[in-house]
């Protein structure tokens, strides 16, 4: 027996399957064929892998239970990363939401936890997230548009305004400027009386996913890793329960990559900042435990199903034989995931409400730690109050109606998952050798590599839809005549001006030698090796704003130059 | 004297979502236009300039921030200062239907709204370019 008491089916029981699905093929499916021909020639998942028309044992046969498979809560978590998984709590309802002001973001956040949500997480502005202030000449027409814009200290008290940080967890969807709103945060709670290590979240804080996928980044790659192990080695000091990055698939998903590629250029990422923070001297199992992830939900339910198992699967092999950690909790992925805006479609939008629930099934299945669901309106503008409510209420039916979470990792011994489980982790390690082979992460961006698969997998898509060979219902089939959306949430332009008066406000009323003074003590350690961290909590607690932070780091870093290959 | 249209693909502003731009790029390019990719973050001055300088026929601009009705009508104003008007300006992104008739008496000739096949604005383009090749 090849293989050992460990493999799932024996070889007489394969040999026998195998004789038995050729007798059925020829007998049956032949037969069949020639009467009905089957719906298209060939069947591919929603990132254009192939499906086979039946999967048995055969397609698994060299699959060891306890290695492959193995007991949720441990090594190598293809199960989940917790014993009990939703039998014993449910995942963080965490809606994303924020726009215009910090008042009108913390009305939306105090009506969510109001709705059930259980974990707060805040969109901020473009300027914010590329750390310009509300009166700079770049922001303007962007001030409050796509999240809530934070100048200083002062918009951030607002935005937590009667929200007790010790009680919730609250992810910031941030990552150029991430140590600096993280110091902010740190500084809000202190004024709430809230000492930094009672305080759980998370800061996506990562850069190189803005390089390859999403935009928003300000520094070149050096700096900007640097900043993010200043950020491990601060927080695993004084914010010990702070989920020190979200490493994250999902802007590279959107961008257009398939699944395994999202699973591969992800991980990858996540290698790049491991080597950083060891390189910087930290303790592979000191800053581990705090890393997670987050990942998309598309359509194709079986595919994401397996895409999250081998993710978990993958990253706990690299941690441990890689890197060579001993902790548990440094090998257990944990993730964030969102269902995918860009597979909303502008047309028929409440067509995005079925949508959204396959997608919260897939995440679901597949163990998410924390979710989001998009709105029905999202492909239009910002979701409205009712929209998110909807969204909200999906999550409430799978966790609560559906009885999949009743279970752990229903899906698994699926002859299809975990095939495809397998598939999804072999080309995911396929793309991290490659990116190895190009120097890193890093380096395989610098070079423009990871682009290109993302656009070149975004234009086989594009077209894939444009000859309807993939059909999207109420787009490219099953269209009506419709009439433009009514009610959707516009953003007041006047915000930018209000942001711009209220800064200017501050700035007069603030003691602004003592900024200055900050501000320079701030230079000297960006122009040295220290941890920042402690410099910019310094400035925030003095409201140095936030452009003004982010000034004195461009002018001794430089700012990040985009190549394009199309 | 044939030569292949010209077409300035742009991100105005500081929206970093580029798939729709690089998409609709390559899909002009592969119906044979020349193709320039501003690549993010430009401001309407970079963006005029760049049109000028590469005496492009068309500019397209994409944006998801909800900076439209700022960005669009300030391109169409500087390449009229700067006497372009004959350059054929569309739009794309997520755009509310109920400012397209702002944007397109800015004089912007065309806004496409998510689920626009690349084929129906290689059309556009073809049968609305203003200068005769």
């Amino acid at each position: 027996m090849i293989g050992g008491i460990f493999q799932v089916f024996d070889n007489d029981m394969l040999k026998q399957i195998k004789q038995e699905k050729e007798q059925w093929q020829q007998a049956k499916v032949n037969k069949a064929l020639s009467r009905f021909p089957e719906r298209m020639e060939n069947f591919t998942t929603g990132s254009g892998e192939n499906v086979n028309r039946l999967y048995t044992p055969e397609d698994v046969e060299s699959l060891q239970y306890n290695d492959d498979i193995g007991f949720p809560g441990q090594y190598p978590y293809t199960r989940g990363v917790q014993p009990t998984m939703y039998r014993g709590r449910l995942w963080t309802m965490r809606m994303y939401a924020g726009f215009a002001t910090a008042e009108e973001s913390n009305k939306r956040y105090k009506y969510l936890v109001e709705q059930g949500s259980t974990g707060l997480s805040v969109a901020m502005d473009l300027p914010t997230q590329i750390g310009y202030d509300s009166d700079h000449p770049l922001s303007e027409g962007e001030v409050g548009k796509v999240g809530v814009a934070i100048d200083s200290l002062e918009d951030m008290e607002v935005l937590f305004d009667g929200i007790p940080l010790d009680k919730v967890s609250t992810s910031m969807t941030i990552n150029a400027p991430a140590s600096v709103l993280l110091a902010m945060y740190i500084a809000v709670a202190e004024k709430q009386g809230v000492s930094s290590d009672k305080l759980r979240g998370t800061i996506q804080n990562d850069i190189l996913k803005e390089y390859i996928a999403r935009g928003t980044y300000i520094f070149p790659t050096e700096p900007s890793m640097r900043l993010i192990t200043n950020i491990f080695e601060y927080c695993s000091k004084y914010v010990p329960k702070w989920n020190t990055i979200s490493i994250s698939g999902y802007h590279i998903r959107e961008a257009g990559s398939t699944a395994a590629q999202e699973v591969g250029f992800t991980l990858a990422d996540g290698i790049a900042y491991v080597d950083a923070a060891i390189k910087a001297g930290l303790d592979v199992d000191t800053f581990a435990p705090r890393l997670s992830f987050f990942f998309n939900a598309h359509n194709d339910l079986l595919e994401e199903v397996s895409k999250y198992r081998a993710a978990r699967r993958l990253w706990a092999k690299i941690m441990k034989e890689r890197f060579g950690a001993k902790n548990p909790k440094s090998m257990a992925l944990k993730f964030h995931t969102q269902t995918g805006g860009s597979t909303l479609t502008a047309q028929q939008p409440d067509n995005n409400i079925i949508r959204v629930t396959i997608q919260t099934l897939a995440a679901v299945l597949g163990g998410t730690q924390s979710l989001h669901t998009n709105s029905r309106d999202e492909a239009l503008a910002l979701p409205t109050e009712d929209s998110v409510r909807i969204a909200l209420r999906t999550q409430q039916i799978v966790a609560h109606e559906s009885g999949v979470t009743n279970t752990i990792d229903p899906l698994a011994g699926s002859y299809v998952i975990e095939a495809k489980t397998n598939e999804i982790e072999k080309k995911a390690m396929e793309y991290i050798n490659k990116i190895d082979d190009l120097g890193g992460a890093p380096r395989a961006i610098d070079l423009g590599y990871i682009q290109k698969e993302i656009m070149d997998s975004a234009y086989d898509y594009q077209k894939e839809i444009e000859d309807n060979s993939r059909i999207v219902v109420g787009m490219n089939k099953f269209q009506i005549e419709e009439e433009s959306p009514k009610g959707l949430l516009k953003v007041d332009p006047q915000v930018g001006e209000r942001q711009k008066a209220k800064l200017a406000q501050l700035k007069a009323r603030r003691d602004n030698d003592k900024v200055k003074e900050r501000l320079e003590a701030l230079r000297m350690a960006c122009q040295g090796e220290e941890n920042v961290m402690p410099f910019i909590v310094e400035a925030v607690k003095v409201y140095a704003t936030l452009g003004e932070i982010c000034g004195i780091m461009r002018e001794v870093f430089g700012e990040y130059q985009q190549s394009v290959n199309l | 004297m044939d030569r292949p249209i010209r077409v300035l693909v742009s991100k105005p502003g500081l929206d970093g979502h580029d798939r729709g731009a690089k998409v609709i790029a390559r899909a002009l390019r592969d119906a044979g236009m020349e193709v320039i990719y501003t690549g993010l973050r430009q401001t309407p001055q970079q963006i005029v300039a760049a049109a000028i300088q590469e005496d492009v026929d068309v500019v397209a601009m994409s944006i998801l921030s909800g900076a439209h009705n700022h960005l669009f009508p300030k391109v169409m104003e500087l390449l009229n200062e700067q006497g372009a008007d004959d350059v054929l300006v569309i739009g794309g992104g997520v755009i509310p239907d109920e400012d397209i008739p702002g944007l397109k008496k800015a004089g912007i000739a065309e806004i496409f709204t998510p689920g626009t096949t690349t084929g129906t604005t290689i059309d556009f383009i073809r049968k609305n370019v203003k200068r005769v090749q």
